[in-house]
């Protein structure tokens, strides 16, 4: 018995993966929640209007799934709590990427700009290079965070096998 | 730890090598400028790679795995049921997980703005169902069998039928989202998509099995489909 392999979620996803309360992790309203916002671009530069962003985080509080689909500008949008630090690690959460043209989904992470001594502390961070870091850092906008998803081009987001 | 994270054992395996597909495959056009260029930067498992979310009844409802139910009417098709159980490789169960999918009409249209082909949509087909495995990792889905479709990835360009499955696992690393084939589809040999998994095993993996055993007399035919995450090493986590 092996593993059944990946195939792209396509273009017409939508049919079932999005629904009403995928963004909110945690419900509008919640004191200290944040919105995570960003654009997922392709190595064009243009924008992706069907792909698909997931969040993971633990907490013994809320189920830390968020899923949100990506408008016609590329934009996604999760509500969420930041997370604490936990053993080592600077607050962050895992991402799972989907789109047409991703045989598999990609996975990366989101770190936080505010937390910049816990970031320098970070051991996932520290082995990146400076460039290689800034495409994991959200930068502190408004009422929440804001973070661009790169597939491709020079400013291709770290993925991560894991 | 609270019921929303499962206790897990064990880091999850890496999948046999030429398991996935390679991101960067041109036959596929849409992934040229989609499929990342630079090499994965492998990082440890954490708490957080070894947890998956928990869904429950605000997720999936009664009659959500019934995708020929909800309508004025039955849609036009063949009536189908999709069982199969979900596992680890190595043959442990998945239970309690959730299992999203979404598929096109007989015609081979799907619900969706973006869907050009010119075959009719079906007033009494939707598309999407989801289900949580039981206790042995088991799902069923009633559905009717998905149309074949043209697309624009080269000239007459034909997907073979498909239903796409989303599956979590208990282990956000295994994530699996996968596309289900019909045994002897004339269509494979000429899909970018199915064949790009070089591997012609598991190829294999991705085509269900047709059941007489399964058909329920006088109404629909059945198909299995087993579904196989990443597998879990024996030695338990460490504690860190």
């Amino acid at each position: 018995m092996s593993t059944t392999p990946a195939q792209t979620v396509g273009p017409f996803y939508a049919i079932e993966l999005p629904y009403a309360e995928g963004p909110y992790v945690v419900p509008e309203g919640t004191a200290g929640a944040v919105w995570l916002r960003g654009r997922l671009i392709d190595g064009a530069g243009d924008p992706i209007p069907d792909g698909l962003v997931e969040s993971w985080q633990i907490d013994d509080e809320f189920r830390g799934f968020g899923r949100s689909g990506t408008d016609e500008d590329g934009r996604w949008a999760i509500l969420t709590l930041k997370p604490s630090a936990v053993a080592g690690a600077a607050p962050h959460l895992d991402l799972a990427v989907f789109a047409r043209g991703l045989l598999n989904h990609v996975v990366t992470r989101l770190y936080f700009g505010d937390e910049a001594e816990a970031n320098a502390a970070d051991p996932v961070l520290s082995g990146l290079d400076e460039a290689q870091r800034a495409t994991l850092v959200a930068t502190p906008a408004g009422d929440g965070y804001e973070l661009d998803i790169h597939l491709q081009g020079p400013d291709e987001t770290v993925f991560f096998a894991v | 730890m609270s019921d929303l994270v499962r206790p897990q054992s064990g880091l999850i395996l890496p999948p046999a090598e030429g398991t996935h597909p390679p991101l960067d495959y041109p036959d596929y056009r849409s992934t040229r400028l989609r499929a990342p260029k630079r090499p994965f930067v492998p990082i440890p498992q954490s708490l957080t790679e070894l947890t998956a979310p928990v869904f429950g009844s605000d997720r999936v409802g009664e009659g959500d795995a019934d995708l020929t139910q909800g309508h004025a009417a039955e849609p036009q098709g063949q009536r189908i049921t999709v069982y199969g159980r979900v596992l680890e490789d190595g043959g442990r169960p998945v239970p309690d997980t959730l299992v999203e999918v979404w598929q096109a009409n007989a015609g081979g249209r799907y619900r969706h703005a973006g869907d050009q082909h010119p075959a009719p949509l079906d007033p009494n087909f939707s598309g999407g169902g989801r289900c949580l495995t039981d206790a042995e990792g088991r799902f069923r889905f009633i559905t009717i069998k998905p149309g074949a479709y043209p697309w624009g990835n080269h000239p007459n360009a034909w997907r073979p039928a498909h239903i796409h499955f989303s599956v979590f696992g208990w282990a956000f690393v295994q994530r699996l989202v996968t596309q289900m084939y019909f045994p002897d589809d004339p269509l494979f040999f000429q899909d970018p998509i199915f064949n790009s998994v070089g591997d012609p095993a598991a190829r294999e993996r991705m085509i269900c099995r047709f059941d007489l055993e399964q058909t329920i007399p006088e109404w629909a035919l059945a198909f299995e489909f087993d579904i196989v995450l990443r597998g879990r090493e024996a030695t338990p986590m460490e504690e860190s």
